[in-house]
């Protein structure tokens, strides 16, 4: 109550200004008043039978609504591996996708989204003031269950921001090999720095930065709206960018995904390496054959793979001192912080007008002693973090290294499973597909792949293998 | 009759990914147990207390859904029913009629209708609202307080970090029971 007689105080000595000299009194009386906390107006006495109207509260989204979405999901969840897995349906992924754009992304406005609930979950583990919503938390772990079973079937046609870019995918071109690389460690920087900001209490980024939600609201700022169209235009020629470039819930998933038993594959059968499946994938998430393939001698190698070993713990303490030098800019997100700097600001340069945040601070009655410790504790907390942020980037950037360089064989077209979105795509072109199957009934003894045995194929002579790999 | 089948030798590749895919998956186990322990009871929406609101206008600004979610609510009971409504005209108004230049409110949000001599009803239109706090701030200075700011749950998507509560400068932004979503200033029970 204090706080609102000194607010109104202030204000009424700024709106006094404006108003006639003949309202000064009742100014004056009125401060009178509202300091005993009477009204200044009596309460009419209506002669003609007035009723008072009621003070409409229009109701929030209900709980019943938010398991209905946790079971839309799951249903979703649930259709999409068969679809994937089973049906191998480029055409039900499809379908599918264009409904959960409606829903999540058109209906529920983007909210809530499995995404931006790595932040809640990290929030609430850090912070004993907060705690997660039940559903929300179902949100975090069901597609995250999904992927660890069936694979990343959530980004086939689950994610209402995958199912927007992968609907305007219409001129695929690739990206070289070594900027999807360079660019595949910005995802992990975005997670990291998610869920920093958000154990911090800091701010939510990735919701705040999330290019679409300004197209499912058809609503926004112009900057978001513009970023959004960027990153659909981008997406009309390379696969979508956010998806491979940016999403840091694609991390976890993968991690879930790399290790997943029943995973969508290229062929039904087996692999008799057609090529025809080569360039169906946008996303380059096929991993080709190499076997025949000029190798360079295995301890060249090694060596190399030892040099990255003995830089690794190098890479993770620069990471880590990087980190901690950008924890003061990361820490100018945080409000407490921003205005523990304008009052200090203040009071050393007394030219400084009052802006309404450190206005708003003299009227709260904290000292300043106690606003610059909270904001100090900001700084240390997330100094401590960049150190971790760092670091686990540092092992990023190491293991990125380890994998470029080792060379694994392998004999079969395949998807890549940890990157993989179970989108189906390569699915129509392998000639095993019950698609062309009929087409091949003369061949007889095309069996599904777990029930051949693992027969050595005699090498082949070096087969010529697309520019691409 | 039964022939003992034997078992596939691991490789040591088959092996390496099994151990990491089982340690994947017991750290996502132990993440949703830790979320599980924490769960939250009760769904939470977001609110202002128009005790501590300070009127500053930053609400019309930096919602992300636009116009606000943030919109004038009238207390009726609070209300003085006023012919010169502070929250309605400008200062100076020229006459108290609704004609255009002489409203304070820059969307003309507020509707005047007469009740009875010397009183007028004042209504506020939600879907013109932008939630600015002009008429909020004149009616705590010179009238009952009965307009206030309050967030609208019909326009309000609930983001996790409320854009506004973060650049309120008075903190009346808080996360409130779903199941009480509004901070009225007075008891609507007592109007039936």
């Amino acid at each position: 109550m204090g706080k609102r007689l000194r607010a109104a105080g202030s204000v009424a000595a700024r709106l006094a200004l404006r108003w006639s000299g003949t309202l000064c009194v009742l100014v004056a009386l009125g401060s009178v008043a509202l300091a005993q906390d009477v009204m200044r107006f009596p309460k009419p006495e209506f002669i003609t039978g007035y009723d008072f109207p009621r003070t409409t509260e229009p109701a929030p989204t209900t709980t019943l609504q938010q398991w209905i979405d946790v079971l839309v999901l799951f249903l979703c969840l649930s259709l999409a591996s068969y679809l994937a897995v089973k049906k191998r349906s480029r055409k039900g992924i499809f379908a599918l996708m264009m409904f959960s754009l409606a829903y999540f992304g058109f209906y529920k406005q983007g909210c809530v989204c499995p995404i931006g609930s790595i932040q809640n979950v990290a929030f609430s583990l850090f912070n004993e003031t907060y705690a997660v919503p039940l559903t929300t938390l179902i949100f975090f772990m069901m597609p995250l269950i999904f992927a660890a079973v069936f694979g990343r079937v959530f980004c086939s046609s689950v994610c209402a921001l995958g199912a927007i870019q992968d609907a305007v995918l219409l001129f695929p071109v690739n990206v070289p090999k070594r900027i999807n690389h360079l660019l595949g460690v910005i995802p992990y920087a975005y997670l990291g720095a998610g869920v920093l900001l958000a154990s911090t209490g800091t701010g939510f980024i990735i919701c705040r930065y999330d290019p679409f939600i300004g197209f499912f609201r058809m609503n926004g700022n112009a900057p978001y709206l513009l970023l959004g169209a960027g990153f659909l235009l981008v997406g009309v020629f390379i696969g979508r960018p956010y998806c491979r470039y940016l999403c840091p819930y694609g991390i976890l998933l993968g991690w879930m995904s790399r290790f997943s038993k029943w995973h969508l594959s290229i062929t039904p059968t087996k692999c008799v390496q057609c090529r025809l499946c080569e360039d169906s994938c946008p996303f380059d998430h096929i991993d080709m054959p190499n076997e025949g393939l000029d190798r360079e001698e295995r301890e060249t190698g090694v060596r190399r793979l030892g040099h990255i070993l003995l830089v690794l713990p190098l890479l993770v303490g620069i990471g880590g001192w990087i980190g901690n030098q950008l924890a003061p800019p990361l820490a100018s997100f945080d409000h407490t912080v921003l205005v523990a700097e304008r009052v200090l600001a203040e009071q050393q340069d007394p030219t400084l007008e009052q802006n309404i945040y450190s206005e708003a601070f003299g009227q709260e009655g904290r000292s300043q002693e106690e606003l610059i410790a909270a904001a100090d504790l900001v700084r240390e907390r997330l100094a401590f973090g960049g150190w971790i942020l760092g670091g686990f980037l540092g092992l990023v950037v190491a293991f990125k290294l380890m994998k470029m360089s080792m060379v694994r064989n392998q004999r079969d077209y395949e998807v890549n499973k940890p990157t993989c979105y179970s989108c189906a795509r390569c699915c129509p072109t392998c000639p095993s597909d019950e698609l062309h199957m009929p087409n091949f009934v003369a061949l007889g003894d095309l069996q599904p792949v777990h029930q051949l045995d693992r027969v050595e194929v005699p090498k082949q002579e070096p087969a010529e293998v697309s520019a691409k790999s | 009759m039964t022939d003992k089948v034997e078992k596939p030798k691991l490789t040591r590749m088959e092996f390496l990914s099994l151990t990491m895919g089982r340690l994947a998956v017991s750290a996502l186990g132990a993440v949703g147990m830790l979320g599980w322990l924490r769960r939250r009871k009760k769904n939470t929406v977001w609110q202002i207390d128009p005790m501590t609101c300070v009127s500053c206008g930053q609400c019309a600004t930096h919602c992300v859904v636009s116009p606000s979610a943030v919109k004038c609510v009238q207390s009726y009971p609070i209300c003085g029913y006023c012919r010169l409504c502070f929250g309605y005209f400008t200062p100076n108004a020229p006459e108290l009629t609704s004609a255009a230049e002489n409203q304070l409110c820059p969307t003309g949000a507020i509707e005047r209708l007469f009740v009875e001599d010397p009183y007028w009803e004042y209504n506020i239109i939600e879907d013109a609202c932008v939630g600015c706090a002009k008429c909020v701030e004149a009616c705590e200075v010179f009238g009952n307080a009965s307009f206030y700011l309050q967030v609208r749950h019909d326009v309000c998507v609930n983001c996790n970090d409320c854009s506004i509560a973060r650049h309120c400068p008075s903190d009346s932004f808080s996360q409130v029971p779903a199941d009480e979503p509004y901070i009225l200033k007075h008891d609507q029970e007592l109007l039936a």
